[in-house]
């Protein structure tokens, strides 16, 4: 039998169309079908100078806009090889953080949703509001916060921010054990979960799979400790694995992460100062203070030049890549000499790993797959962009 | 192992030019030998680029022909219009590393990756779509982000950006008016 899952099936989490051929309810082939989100985000950037890329890059993975914001302005500073101060970093890695758990609280409330448990939906959702209270605070958004840019972060972390995250941090441990003891040992949970949607190591890799997913198949590799950015390797954390590579092992392995992030925010607003530097002072690159503006001639001069013309980058190539929420998203820029860019490329893991789902979804049942899906934490403004 | 030395003793005049920048390493290779070069990156012992990372494609439209090329050293690598790079990392070493082929004007063809790495799929389609670069040998050549009839290949840099107006009215022939490649 012939089954169109989606294009708006609650499971398929946005507008995925699945074309499965069934036999029984077996699954015999899948074929995901993409494009519907497709926004041409590539080409806009093109278009823009280069600051101005950076409030597109938020549409593509809205659950975790900060992880798209950081590879674009990281392949522009390496372009222009722009210093990045400590305190902007520290920043950032603690946005990140949260920005991450955020991103694992949608993923863990949606897919305990497809597979029945309601109430870990509202739970998740509630943590998540807490977080997008303090980027609120920083950005003045919630979600399209466009805060991290080329150079540094927009502006500086507001008066109350360490208020705020150490009220989290104390806040959000004991639901961590909430939803362990909701979900880890429940029988439905585990008879749903466990030998389902197996990714065998070398298959993942040869795929693309990458982040979370693959680490739950016991594959040891997280860009966080392989290739570190912004500090982190000044940062003791640890990266969970799995061990039989199911949907069980990767969702114990995001639940564990929460534990890991949390621990990353805590040593990084330990060691944020209050006052400091928050982004480069290099004014051919990062616009001048706002009340540099009302004394400086120079800065009237940077910071018109910057907004209406931009910077020029070399004609020349770059590659960046940092772990997102979801796995590996990189970006490849390639300049043209002047102040547009030639090519903007964005591998996102979302398309990897719908690209991939043939590969561990077939031979399955139609009611596992809602569990497969759910566990390799798509989203298809990240795929489809 | 330098992946560079390797690959210049193992290929010799096909490794067309080497190029570092900001400590990435690029090397440019012929399409025709795109398999060859992968294979032999992916399964020499002490290279083991075991995944693929990215493959993107660049479009070097003016610059590539035309008014703008003046034949200096620094257009000299890349005389063709399109180019594919592809990103290899390898999980042993730690390292990345950038493949780089050029191709023609006319029918830009490259040979299909999905023999190598079966993540080259999708990338591959992606391209083949925007782009409009094809694949030898692809099993799934259908389009994947645009529809199927989709007249050009919006990536190009001689494919103009869409402006669509917003749509304040429900007289179908005035929005038709404003959208120019609807009704294509």
């Amino acid at each position: 039998m012939l089954l169109n899952m989606g294009p708006h099936h609650p499971s398929t989490h946005g507008v995925l169309r699945l074309l499965l051929e069934l036999d029984g309810e077996e699954i015999v082939t899948l074929m995901p079908d993409v494009g519907f989100l497709h926004t041409g985000i590539e080409k806009s950037i093109e278009d823009k100078s280069y600051e101005k890329g950076v409030p597109l890059t938020d549409r593509m993975d809205y659950l975790t806009p900060l992880s798209n914001n950081m590879v674009f302005s990281m392949a522009i500073e390496k372009m222009v090889e722009l210093e990045v101060p400590e305190r902007a970093q520290t920043i950032r890695v603690i946005l990140l953080e949260l920005m991450r758990i955020a991103s694992h609280m949608v993923w863990l409330g949606t897919q305990a949703m497809d597979m029945g448990a309601m109430s870990m939906f509202l739970y998740c959702f509630r943590e998540r509001e807490k977080i997008l209270h303090i980027l609120e605070m920083c950005s003045g958004q919630r979600m399209m916060t466009s805060y991290i840019r080329p150079g540094g972060v927009w502006r500086d972390i507001p008066e109350g921010f360490h208020e705020a995250v150490n009220e989290f941090i104390d806040y959000f441990p004991p639901k961590i054990d909430d939803y362990e003891r909701l979900l880890v040992k429940n029988p439905i949970w585990m008879d749903r979960t466990q030998g389902v949607g197996i990714i065998e190591p070398d298959l993942g890799l040869a795929y693309g799979v990458t982040g979370p997913s693959l680490r739950g198949s016991g594959v040891n590799w997280d860009i966080r400790k392989a290739m570190p950015y912004s500090g982190y390797e000044t940062y003791d954390f640890n990266v969970p694995l799995g061990e039989h590579g199911d949907v069980y092992d990767r969702f114990m392995v995001r639940l564990r992460e929460l534990r890991e992030s949390l621990k990353i925010v805590k040593q990084g607003i330990d060691r944020l100062d209050k006052h400091g530097p928050f982004r480069s002072s290099n004014r051919k690159f990062v616009p001048p203070p706002r009340s540099a503006l009302g004394h400086s001639m120079e800065a009237v001069i940077h910071h018109f030049k910057l907004w209406t013309q931009g910077y020029d980058v070399p004609d020349e190539e770059v590659f960046t890549a940092i772990e997102s929420p979801r796995g590996e998203i990189s970006c490849y820029l390639h300049g043209t000499g002047e102040n547009r860019p030639r090519r903007v490329h964005f591998k996102t893991p979302s398309f990897m790993h719908i690209a991939a789902m043939p590969m561990f979804s077939e031979g399955y049942m139609l009611a596992d797959l809602i569990g497969i899906i759910g566990s390799v934490d798509i989203v298809l403004g990240d795929c489809d962009r | 192992m330098d992946p560079v030395a390797a690959l210049k003793e193992r290929f010799g005049e096909d490794i067309l030019y080497v190029k570092e920048f900001r400590g990435e390493i690029t090397v440019v290779t012929k399409s025709e030998l795109i398999v060859d070069v992968m294979m032999y990156l992916r399964n020499t012992p002490g290279l083991t680029y075991n995944f693929l990372s990215d493959i993107s494609s660049v479009d070097y439209y003016p610059n590539a022909y035309g008014d703008e090329y003046d034949g200096t050293e620094e257009y000299d690598y890349r005389p063709e219009r399109f180019a594919l790079a592809y990103h290899v990392y390898s999980m042993l070493y730690n390292r990345r590393l950038r493949v780089k082929t050029f191709m023609m004007e006319e029918d830009p063809v490259a040979p299909t990756l999905v023999g190598v790495w079966p993540a080259a799929n999708w990338l591959e389609r992606e391209i083949a779509d925007l782009m409009g670069i094809r694949f030898d040998g692809h099993p799934d050549p259908r389009r994947l982000m645009m529809p199927e009839d989709w007249d050009g290949h919006p990536l190009r840099r001689d494919y103009p950006l869409g402006k669509e107006r917003v749509q304040f009215s429900f007289n179908m022939q005035e929005i038709q008016n404003h959208k120019p490649f609807a009704d294509e």
